[in-house]
């Protein structure tokens, strides 16, 4: 793979310009219940049916933790390599808005579950450390709808109170592709590690986006705006780029960019002030009085650290030592624990590379066509595993595999049965090959003269011969072989 | 440290009180002599002292994760003085 | 019949279980007299025919087991009723049928008692009078000669209503005197727990580091007994403390021979009435005869609790009180757009003195302000704390009067707002630093005015500060003076 370098610039009127980006992002903690009330968490239910009394703050409501929450945001916070804090505290962090039935979230400001960490990201420029300031629990808000009625909105508390974690990332991006990975990678720690399961079109995961830009070269940091609740990761990188964009252009021009909070129109693909918010950013923070602290001692950190399944940047390492891939293939591999789980099955009984090299290749190249996630596969890893086995004892070529894979995905068939009952088991007996390849040598004097004259071309003749007599079975390194042989 | 009509102003606005000629006036006043009145509290050197939250000295208890409900939708709604069949209904927000 | 009203709990309790009376006979008695005393304005709501229904069930079917059986009881309008109206005295919430039961008048209900209904308080417990109630004053069952006086606050429907027997006992929220100011006023025995021995879920929120339920009785061994039933732990209330339950009544006894009681310099306070002066002295002297050792002690920033508890109490009530926004339940005024609804509905739904409090707590908590007040005011708090805890090192129980006055006129101190706060200055420190404490009355002033004194004790040690009133009580031999005038 050729060296890149990191390029992304923009180019203002004044000179070349560089984004710093910094994402907040907000993950649901996969948790039966809430995280301070036991209704259900589960997503899709009909409005207002999984609120209890404490979610819709009715009178002498009192919030009690959910300790498997407790525990999923320990567990995040070791996946991230971070501080976990043996003392930490809740908030309230108050305002207004139909959503929020308390007229306060329960969040952590001063006193938060987790410390500094860090993610690390294969960029194709090379690796590059992203650091996190903190992880901490609050409670989620719920759904406000106003598009069905003219003069009022829909009130929907289901998703009230549900746990999450936010996740502040340092101001360490500096590009969409940047924020792509990382989004992707801390997804796919939480989803190895089921503390959330990352999926960004039901709201368990999604991203207040922080952008300011600079002039390549300058140390200081430029004033930023951060753009609120974006849902995916698309449109995270336009909603940097425009907002990058936007903020060049007012500099440019002589002004100055406004500290404010923004919101991404999806369809007009651009950033808008908004303007409710402006009043309310005193927040009032203060510890929540019906709480008492969070302490936890080494022991209960320790038990979590012990219990965590293997982590992708560890697995990758264990990938390219162990299995000898290179890192770009054990990059595709970890990049879903589904997915490193089917490849260690096919690769428990066979080829390491081979295994690696089918899934990414043929295996993925179906299930992007037919839309399909690993654990759709219509092939299992049992079957693949057995393919691939097939030819690494020569059995069948690399070729030949290719058409009895085109059987396989029709209702995962057993590669086996496929090759007996088409009869494509490879010709390998050296004997016969000798046999054909001299019959064919015979026919073709003409062009063995000219091979031996100089032209190499007719080399691959001699090959796509000795395939057509074999009816493509015929084996191709012996082939090889015996044709250098014969032509000498 | 006092408190003046854009101060009362700012505070009703935060506590989403609304506020009219009068109510500013009585509590200029009101609030005014409250805040007098704590401030003795700055007499006391209080440098190192760590704040009390709670009087409770005991461990944060945690629940399990189980679903456990006690309520329905209807009891949810029952008392809001504006719904429908399914949710809360309230004036828009200006935006 | 017309004795039934005046017999103790415990007495009731007894007479009913050995049927000696029928729960129907003594549901009408109470019912006789609480429509005839509407003049008091104790109650906001009533539930008298449930009342009466359920006392006629339990004679037809005998039950008489439980350690309230068939007590007929009112309870503070801040504790949620299911199905029964939950005002918290306030306008932002008339209407609200919880479908809900707080912990602590279950635990009312599961021992036998009766609800008789809902009584009327200060709005969302912010007062020492009974005056800010959006559904009138409470008048106190004590007249001084044809004034009417305020019964104390904020739990002066309570105070007022066992005074002048219109229920055997009562459950009270005290967050900075509400249950032991009210008491004094009233001549009747109110206790506070510890913070965290009862279950603050169910009871509307004012100030959650401070509020705590209690009862209100016409006696020491009322108190134990209503205490036995409404302690205990709670799961459902992270602040609720996993003690112990102790059998507060089975171990009441007299004998306080070798207490050390603490007499706190700084509770002499300036301009104190002579008549609460002699009270105290008239107290020490009679722990003094019952064998107690009296030590003089210091509480040194006890002046300061006052102004803390005016800065932590209003700042968690803005919080608390953010809920009330029309949207749930309660009232809701119109408005063009929700911020406007928002406005008008707790302008037009909170009173005046709810208004100041959250004003005054949005502001200590708002940027800029919250070191200078609300951190500052948690780091006197916890020097209050120490005081004490220092203090409990030498004694076992500290005396003082309750309140620094009588009962006073309804209107004579609503102009000034700092006024009205000064009645708590003997009860405030208490729930700063959590500590259980009792008011019992302790006699008189010039004008057959009750008043009452204070036993303040060590965390969950409500024992002994039981014991020493039951002690005291003996001694003091306080008889009520109440007569019907109202009816």
């Amino acid at each position: 793979m050729s060296e890149k370098v990191f390029d992304y610039y923009l180019d203002g009127k004044t000179g070349k310009w560089e984004v710093i980006i910094g994402l907040e992002v907000h993950a649901q903690v996969s948790s039966n219940a809430k995280l301070f009330s036991s209704s259900s968490t589960k997503f899709g239910s009909e409005p207002n049916s999984q609120v209890s009394l404490v979610d819709a703050a009715m009178p002498g409501m009192l919030p009690v933790i959910n300790k498997y929450c407790v525990e999923q945001a320990v567990k995040t916070g070791l996946g991230l390599k971070a501080k976990i804090n043996n003392f930490s505290k809740f908030d309230r962090k108050n305002y207004f808005y139909a959503d929020l039935p308390q007229g306060y979230q329960i969040s952590q400001f001063k006193f938060p579950i987790v410390g500094e960490g860090k993610v690390i990201l294969d960029m194709p420029y090379g690796t590059k450390e992203v650091g996190i300031e903190r992880l901490h629990l609050e409670q989620d808000a719920g759904k406000s709808l106003h598009d069905q009625d003219p003069q009022n909105s829909f009130v929907d508390l289901n998703r009230s109170g549900v746990a999450l974690m936010e996740i502040v990332g340092k101001p360490d991006l500096r590009s969409p592709e940047e924020v792509g990975q990382y989004v992707k990678k801390l997804r796919s720690i939480m989803r190895y590690l089921n503390t959330c399961d990352g999926n960004m079109d039901e709201g368990s995961l999604r991203a207040d986006v922080n952008v300011s830009v600079r002039k390549v070269g300058s140390r200081e940091l430029g004033t930023r705006c951060e753009i609120k609740n974006v849902n995916s990761i698309k449109f995270m990188q336009q909603a940097i780029e425009y907002e990058a964009k936007r903020q060049i252009e007012i500099i440019e021009e002589g002004g100055a960019v406004n500290q404010e909070t923004r919101l991404f129109d999806t369809k007009k693909i651009e950033t808008r002030s908004m303007r409710s918010k402006e009043d309310a950013h005193d927040y009032r923070y203060f510890p929540d009085p019906d709480l008492l602290p969070l302490e936890l001692d080494q022991d209960y950190i320790n038990n979590i650290k012990k219990s965590l399944p293997e982590l992708p940047d560890e697995k990758k390492a264990r990938l390219m030592n162990d299995f000898g891939l290179s890192s770009y293939d054990a990059s595709i591999i970890i990049s879903d624990q589904e997915i490193s789980t089917y490849y260690e099955e096919v690769a428990k009984n066979s080829d390491y590379k081979l295994a690696a090299n089918w899934m990414i290749v043929e295996l993925f190249g179906i299930l992007n066509k037919e839309n399909k996630e690993i654990k759709d596969s219509p092939v299992s890893a049992k079957n693949l595993s057995k393919l691939i086995n097939l030819i690494k004892d020569n059995t069948i070529s690399g070729k030949i595999a290719k058409t009895v894979f085109e059987d396989m995905i029709k209702g995962n068939q057993d590669p086996v049965e496929i090759i007996n009952k088409k009869g494509l088991t490879q010709q390998s007996d050296p004997k016969e090959l000798e046999k054909i390849i001299d019959k064919i040598v015979q026919s073709n004097l003409d062009k063995v003269e000219q091979y031996k004259s100089g032209k190499d071309k007719l080399f691959g003749f001699f090959v796509g011969q000795a395939m057509k007599e074999t009816q493509g079975k015929g084996n191709p390194k012996l082939i090889n072989d015996i044709l250098k042989e014969k032509l000498k | 440290m006092t408190i003046n009509k854009a101060t009362v102003k700012k505070i009703s606005k935060l506590a989403r009180i609304a506020s009219n000629e009068q109510f500013e006036e009585f509590m200029i006043k009101d609030l005014n002599s409250i805040l007098t009145f704590v401030e003795q509290l700055n007499e006391l050197d209080i440098k190192n002292i760590e704040p009390l939250s709670s009087v409770v000295e005991q461990e944060l208890f945690q629940r399990d994760d189980v679903v456990r409900i006690i309520n329905d939708k209807e009891d949810i709604l029952k008392n809001s003085p504006d719904k429908n069949e399914n949710y809360f209904v309230v004036p828009k927000v200006i935006e | 019949m017309a004795t039934i009203p005046k017999y103790t709990l415990v007495e009731l309790v007894n007479k009913i279980k050995s049927k000696e009376i029928s729960a129907v006979d003594v549901t009408n008695a109470y019912v006789e007299r609480i429509l005839k005393s509407k003049k008091l304005n104790a109650f906001i709501s009533e539930t008298l025919e449930s009342a009466l229904e359920q006392a006629k069930k339990a004679d037809v079917i005998n039950k008489k087991d439980g350690a309230l059986s068939c007590a007929p009881i009112a309870v503070k309008d801040l504790f949620c009723t299911k199905n029964v109206q939950t005002t918290a005295s306030s306008k932002i919430l008339k209407n609200f049928i919880p479908t809900y039961e707080s912990t602590v008048t279950s635990k009312l209900w599961d021992q036998g008692a009766i609800l008789l209904g809902k009584l009327n308080c200060d709005e969302f417990a912010m007062g020492s009078s009974n005056e800010t109630s959006a559904y009138g004053n409470v008048i106190n069952p004590y007249r001084n000669n044809h004034d009417t006086l305020v019964p104390g606050g904020s739990s002066g429907g309570c105070s007022s209503a066992v005074a002048a027997n219109l229920t055997s006992a009562t459950v009270g929220t005290d967050t900075g005197g509400s249950i032991r100011q009210p008491a004094a006023f009233t001549g009747i025995v109110g206790l506070k727990p510890t913070y965290g021995r009862c279950s603050r879920w169910g009871i509307v929120a004012f100030a959650s580091s401070l509020d705590q339920a209690g009862p209100m009785t016409k006696d020491v061994a009322d108190s134990a007994l209503m205490l036995d039933v409404i302690s205990g732990y709670d799961e459902k209330d992270s602040t609720s403390a996993n003690v112990k339950k102790v059998e507060f009544l089975r171990n009441l006894k007299k004998d306080i021979k070798g207490l050390k009681v603490g007499i706190p310099k700084e509770y002499i306070v300036d301009n104190m009435p002579k008549a609460i002066q002699s009270l105290w002295d008239k107290g020490i002297g009679f722990m003094k005869d019952s064998g107690a050792i009296i030590k003089n002690i210091s509480l040194p920033h006890t002046k300061y609790a006052l102004p803390t508890y005016y800065i932590v109490a209003p700042a968690e009530a803005s919080s608390n009180l953010a809920r009330y926004d029309g949207v749930k339940y309660g009232f809701r005024a119109a408005g063009k757009d929700l911020i406007e609804m928002y406005e008008n509905t707790r302008a037009q739904g909170f009173g005046d003195e709810v208004k100041r409090r959250i004003m005054i707590g949005t502001y200590v908590l708002s940027s800029g302000y919250y070191d200078a007040y609300y951190l500052k005011a948690q780091q006197v708090r916890r020097l209050i704390k120490n005081d004490f805890d220092s203090a409990f090192n030498e004694v076992d129980t500290i005396l003082t009067p309750t309140a620094p006055s009588s009962a006073f006129k309804i209107g004579d101190k609503t102009e000034d707002p700092i006024s009205m706060y000064l009645n708590d200055v003997f009860t405030v420190p208490v729930n700063l630093a959590g500590l259980p404490a009792i008011s019992l009355p302790g006699g008189l002033d010039e004008s057959g005015l009750p008043l009452g004194l204070q036993l303040i004790g060590k965390s969950f040690d409500e024992q002994t500060i039981l014991n020493a009133a039951y002690a005291l009580e003996e001694k003091i031999g306080f008889q009520s003076q109440v007569k019907d005038w109202w009816m």
